[in-house]
């Protein structure tokens, strides 16, 4: 069952084409992540789900229902952390918690959401003195008052630091445990590659691909790649006898390679050669590694 | 609409407000301070002529019209004349009048015959300036009867209380505060709130939860009631305790709290909703307070200003609220009072309906 569908969806600043017609699905229990550089539409599309902003066209459906006009009616299964969550200035983390409990009629959940995110330390300290970090793990207490069946993290790391990330990650897991679908956008590839079940790449407000990280790396990845040490004798080797991709940076050669075999090619050539390796190291592509070429590759396009 | 959720907002806004100095300081201080110091500067001073009303009912004869111009030249009254063809007891209620003489149509008659005839001078023996149109009535009584060489006085003076008094400074400096409280402190709070929550993307946040655009408008409707009855309370304690203020009190003071509170916290949503910035959210709310604050009787009454000024007052909306505040605390005039409130009913509703078109939660 889809908790999310998107068809065509459109989105216009002015001029300035923050969503230009996109479409995907997220299923119901999945951790589904927007990755993207700035100001490629990550949050309107994410802002139009959440019912915060109208789409000039196409259709969305959350739980079932239309964002932009259900939105009090969604906001009792869906939870929202905005990007830089904000909040009254002179009320404490406690104070605001039990005002979302009154509101949204549910017991005094203070304690447990405090401690799910460390936050009972600066419990009695008001919004305006928080730290960024402890400000946006306040956004998350928040945005799971109401046990909602579909959460909303925008950018929820940002400005973390690495324990605190840890602890995000660690609650993430949990609620995808628990069966609940997470919306999350990231700036963070490797936090992507680690909790998302599927990730949509935007950039220019289009999705440039779609998929789990797994299968976007497979698709789209450039296959394995080793780094030895540079040298004339073996640069010929690798391009002109085993017809391998190069490629020289400094006093390092990158070569993509195809099989096993060919690592082992190489490391014979150089035994007999007497070629010392003083490194050697084989690395797969990364998501970041992709994202970073699909980006360039449009910026160079566009 | 749910009580509950007006009752959570109501106290999470509260404890956001009385964290805040500024308005702590706006709302029980600088009255205080205000009162303090204009009650002390002015208290007890009084103008040289004194108004005197005068209905002539003589139309008989001048002798009557001499005794008015006699009583003009002892420069101790300032005359103004009240029409023949009015109840003189209502008009005194409705024009909130201290000192009024009354002269019957047989003065000249009478007068000329050298028969007994009685004037009614109808006043405020409270009020100090009362006593002093009496002594140039008096004064020019004696001077008409000495014509005759007969020991009978042939004019009698006649004295009425009336209700109506001449108010203190400090008693205009009363209404006169609670309308600046009424008006400043939803306003200023009301402008910078919605203008900075807009920024903030509070509002965003908050229209993804279960309370509504009129249950957060009602919650802060009712807290700057209680804050503008609290300080209006002080005020009133101070003025009569301090100053001896003799205004009068009673629960007419309350619809007017509430429908100029009703008002300014809707106004300070206008413009809060219409700027761009939280800078500009300041400058309307300034350009919209201050004008108001000076020229609609908060700080003296209106009647010493220029025609023209006054006649700015009269399309400030604060104006009407003070202006029905005196009416009911200083001269019991109802008449007048529910004229305002008729005026400020309406005047709300415009700008309440205003502020429902423009105050948005998120933006398409």
């Amino acid at each position: 069952m889809d908790a999310i569908t998107a068809d065509d969806v459109h989105k216009s600043y002015g001029s300035i084409k923050a969503v230009d017609g996109i479409s995907f699905k997220v299923q119901k229990g999945e951790v589904y992540s927007f990755l993207g550089p700035n100001g490629a539409g990550k949050t309107t599309t994410v802002e139009m789900l959440e019912g915060l902003r109208k789409a000039d066209r196409g259709e969305i459906r959350v739980l079932g229902e239309e964002p932009w006009h259900e939105a009090s009616k969604l906001g009792r299964t869906v939870g929202v952390m905005p990007q830089d969550f904000r909040f009254i200035e002179r009320i404490t983390s406690r104070e605001a918690i039990r005002y979302y409990c009154s509101l949204f009629s549910v017991r005094d959940k203070t304690k447990e959401l405090l401690s799910l995110v460390d936050l009972e330390e600066v419990q009695n300290v008001q919004f305006q003195n928080l730290s960024g970090g402890q400000k946006q793990k306040l956004g998350i207490c928040l945005a799971l008052i109401n046990d909602p069946e579909l959460i909303f993290l925008d950018e929820p790391t940002t400005g973390l630091d690495p324990k605190a990330r840890r602890k995000i990650w660690d609650l993430i897991r949990k609620l995808k445990d628990e069966g609940k679908t997470v919306i999350l956008t990231t700036h963070y590839l490797e936090e992507a590659e680690m909790l998302a079940d599927r990730v949509a790449i935007m950039d220019h407000g289009k999705i440039i691909a779609e998929g789990s990280p797994g299968e976007i790396i497979n698709r789209m990845g450039k296959g394995r790649k080793l780094t030895v040490p540079y040298g004339e004798k073996l640069q010929e080797y690798l391009s002109k006898d085993l017809k391998l991709d190069c490629n020289r940076t400094g006093d390092s050669i990158s070569v993509s390679i195809h099989s096993n075999k060919d690592v082992i090619n190489i490391l014979d050539f150089a035994e007999k050669n007497g070629i010392e390796l003083t490194s050697l190291s084989l690395k797969e592509d990364t998501l970041e590694d992709i994202f970073v070429d699909l980006i360039a590759e449009k910026e160079g396009t566009s | 609409m749910k009580i509950r959720n007006i009752i959570a907002d109501l106290k999470i806004y509260s404890r956001n407000y009385m964290r805040s100095n500024t308005a702590i300081f706006f709302v029980f201080i600088f009255p205080l301070v205000l009162m303090l110091l204009f009650g002390s500067i002015f208290s007890g001073s009084t103008t040289s002529a004194v108004p005197l009303y005068v209905q002539n009912m003589d139309n008989s004869g001048n002798m009557s019209n001499t005794f008015i111009e006699t009583l003009n030249s002892t420069h101790f009254v300032d005359i103004h004349m009240i029409p023949d063809n009015v109840n003189i007891q209502a008009y005194i209620s409705q024009h909130s009048i201290t000192a009024a003489l009354y002269i019957p149509s047989n003065f000249s008659s009478s007068y000329n015959t050298g028969n007994h005839v009685s004037l009614v001078y109808y006043n405020n023996p409270a009020v100090s300036t009362s006593s002093v149109a009496q002594q140039a009535i008096s004064v020019t009584v004696e001077l008409f009867n000495s014509h005759f060489a007969s020991q009978n006085q042939t004019i009698a003076v006649a004295s009425t209380s009336v209700t109506t008094h001449a108010a203190s400074y400090v008693d205009f400096m009363i209404p006169g505060l609670i309308g600046l409280v009424i008006l400043t402190s939803p306003m200023f709070s009301m402008t910078y709130i919605v203008s900075s929550y807009k920024k903030e993307k509070i509002f965003r946040q908050l229209s993804l939860t279960p309370l509504t655009r009129s249950e957060w408008f009602l919650s802060k409707f009712v807290w700057y009631l209680f804050i503008s009855a609290l300080s209006a309370i002080m005020i009133i304690a101070v003025g009569v305790l301090l100053f001896h203020s003799s205004i009068s009190l009673n629960i007419y003071v309350v619809p007017f709290l509430a429908i100029g509170v009703f008002m300014f916290t809707s106004l300070g949503i206008l413009a809060g909703s219409v700027s761009k910035s939280e800078e500009s959210a300041s400058v309307i709310g300034n350009i919209i307070t201050f004008p108001m604050m000076f020229l609609s009787g908060t700080f003296f009454p209106i009647e010493i200003m220029p025609t023209w000024l006054q006649s700015i007052a009269h399309v400030l909306p604060l104006y009407y609220i003070i202006d029905g505040l005196n009416s009911i605390t200083i001269y019991s005039n109802f008449n007048s009072a529910t004229l305002d409130f008729i005026v400020s009913v309406a005047v709300a509703a415009v700008i309440f309906a205003l502020s429902v078109y423009s105050f948005r939660w998120k933006e398409e």
